[in-house]
């Protein structure tokens, strides 16, 4: 059904300038014009979720405006753009992982429901009682609950990788827990709460070595840096849309075709069948047999958008930046004998997680928040992260495109406030 | 600024630094811990009802400011009261709280008013609440957990 030899080179980069224009990537998103209680927005949660530049609002506003219908059913001029710009993202979300092909990434609401998919579809058709599934001691809640459900309802077994105090992942533990009785391995391919980027190749060269197949949950790696999942070698590769400067409600499961044909399907419904009796029903071929129902259509065109976006930007260009601005962060606090960095691995992207002393984190959000700041309190939807590290919660400031040397700024100002007040 | 001194009064601050009545209460005949999934902060309450007379009153647990401080108070307030006037004296701190019209809690209660700057941060009323809300639920008699609405 899809052509799939038509490829947009997945990463377009733009060339000569290799220093990412902050003040021309500001005027991109709308949200900056404004202020925040009377002061500038220092924006660093966009690892809860990130804003959105124009071009993907008003991809989202044209589908409503002039090319909206229902996808794949109608015979009409109208449904016919609307399914073609829905593909046509789907093909560019293929491309921008460098899927060998565009039928192998599924459309799904977020990360969290492409792993609810994979532990109940892949889960429910290969796994037996017995069966170990491997995460790391680092994930966020929604790679480890689907597991516990899983474990619960087939019997499998749910081992954790450990980590090291830096917040990396201990390797060597890692491959000890691997065996002939591994069957998954989940991981993120960058913590949530800490930063640190794993290994991922690694842990897919490792987990294949036992025959155990490897789902990578990319939230927090595909806003950052190129991904590619040919080279990366993984069996399932799941992220959000929001996450990635589109819209909330849309996200993505990369598969392998090998595996989405095997697969039982997830929901059933309209859209993921090829026919239907009393008797029996023939399933669609993937991706649409997992795509039961009028899915997200404007979403997934604005996560096309989004794509587009990010990868006009330059994911070389945004890297180093982030990088830039995370290093100078880290020094900025490093200096300071009250705050603890929470996750301190050589390997970080985007993310600096930090405790002050004598000071909860909710209030620390709180008089940030008073300066126009907003940053993220609390345990990150990462409760066994924060146990590991001796804290029930953090204060979280993650960078997006967006933000630059002003922005941390003006969070070191904001904590001299909070020393202010508490001392 | 002004308003986060609103907010973070010394009294508040000071219940934070020295919580009063804080730790295990050896004796005690109802407990109840309160949980706020939103941060993972936890209170636990311990109770000494004696012919429903609050005997004593004793917390623990970890929290923003707001929370200990609201803890802290409270156990001050409802030592040696009825429960009966521990239930009335919550309904009027909810209200207090959530519903920007009310003024003053009244006479003895100024340490309790000084928790009202959370009126203008939704999201902290329930750090003001939850002690609270564990007292009630330790008088309902449940040893459960209760969330934060």
């Amino acid at each position: 059904m899809k052509d799939n030899s038509i490829r947009e080179n997945p990463l377009e980069r733009t060339e000569k300038n290799p220093v990412l224009d902050m003040d021309s990537v500001r005027k991109d998103f709308p949200i900056f014009a404004r202020d925040v209680r009377g002061e500038r927005l220092v924006f660093l949660d966009s690892a809860a979720s990130a804003q959105k530049p124009s071009q993907v609002i008003r991809s989202i506003s044209e589908c409503y405006e002039s090319q909206y219908a229902n996808v794949h059913r109608g015979v009409y001029w109208l449904s016919e753009k609307a399914t073609e710009a829905f593909d046509s993202s789907r093909e560019r979300i293929g491309a921008f992982l460098n899927a060998p092909s565009s039928a192998e990434i599924v459309f799904v609401r977020g990360a969290t429901e492409g792993i609810n998919l994979v532990a109940s579809s892949y889960g429910g058709t290969f796994l037996q009682p017995g069966d170990e599934v491997v995460i790391s001691h680092m994930e966020h809640h929604s790679n480890i609950v689907p597991w516990q459900i899983l474990r619960d309802r087939k019997g499998v077994l749910l081992k954790v990788a450990p980590i090291r105090d830096d917040g990396s992942i201990d390797i060597e533990a890692f491959g000890n827990i691997l065996s002939s009785k591994t069957k998954l391995v989940s991981i993120t391919h960058v913590a949530n709460a800490l930063g640190t980027v794993v290994p991922v190749k690694e842990i897919c060269d490792m987990a294949h070595s036992v025959g155990a197949r490897v789902l990578i949950d990319g939230c927090q790696a595909v806003p950052h840096s190129e991904v590619d999942v040919q080279k990366l070698g993984c069996d399932f590769y799941v992220f959000s849309g929001h996450k990635l400067y589109g819209p909330s409600g849309i996200g993505v499961l990369y598969a392998k075709a090998e595996l989405l044909d095997q697969m039982s399907p997830y929901q059933g419904g309209g859209d993921m069948i090829e026919s239907v009796t009393f008797e029996k029903t023939l399933y669609a071929d993937p991706p649409q047999k997992f795509e039961a129902g009028t899915p997200n259509i404007s979403g997934a065109i604005g996560l096309g958008a989004a794509v587009n976006y990010v990868c006009s930007i330059g994911l070389d260009k945004i890297a180093a930046h982030e990088s830039d601005v995370l290093s100078y962060a880290t020094e900025c606090l490093s200096g300071r004998n009250d705050i603890r960095i929470i996750g301190t691995a050589a390997n970080k992207a985007s993310v600096l997680s930090f405790v002050i002393e004598g000071v909860h984190p909710h209030d620390v959000g709180t008089i940030l928040d008073q300066e126009g700041i907003a940053v993220r309190t609390g345990h990150h939807c990462a409760q066994p992260v924060m146990d590991r590290f001796g804290v029930s919660s953090t204060t979280r400031a993650s960078l997006g495109m967006y933000n630059g040397r002003d922005d941390i700024d003006a969070l070191i100002g904001g904590l001299e406030r909070v020393k202010e007040i508490f001392n | 600024m002004s308003d986060l001194r609103e907010l973070y009064q010394e009294i508040i601050l000071d219940h934070n630094r020295k919580p009063r009545n804080f730790g295990e209460l050896p004796g005690c005949n109802r407990t109840a811990k309160g949980h706020n999934p939103l941060c993972g902060d936890m209170v636990k309450i311990y109770l000494i009802i004696e012919n429903g007379v609050v005997r004593e009153v004793k917390f623990d647990g970890k929290g923003c400011a707001i929370s200990v401080a609201s803890a802290s108070i409270m156990t001050g307030l409802i030592t040696g009261k009825l429960e009966t006037e521990v239930r009335e004296l919550f309904e009027s701190f909810h209200s207090f709280v959530t519903n920007s019209d009310d003024g003053e809690l009244g006479d003895g209660l100024e340490e309790l008013t000084a928790l009202g700057g959370v009126r203008d941060y939704p999201m902290r009323v329930k750090c003001a609440t939850l002690a609270w809300h564990s007292v009630i639920s330790a008088l309902d008699g449940g040893n459960d957990t209760v969330a934060t609405e």
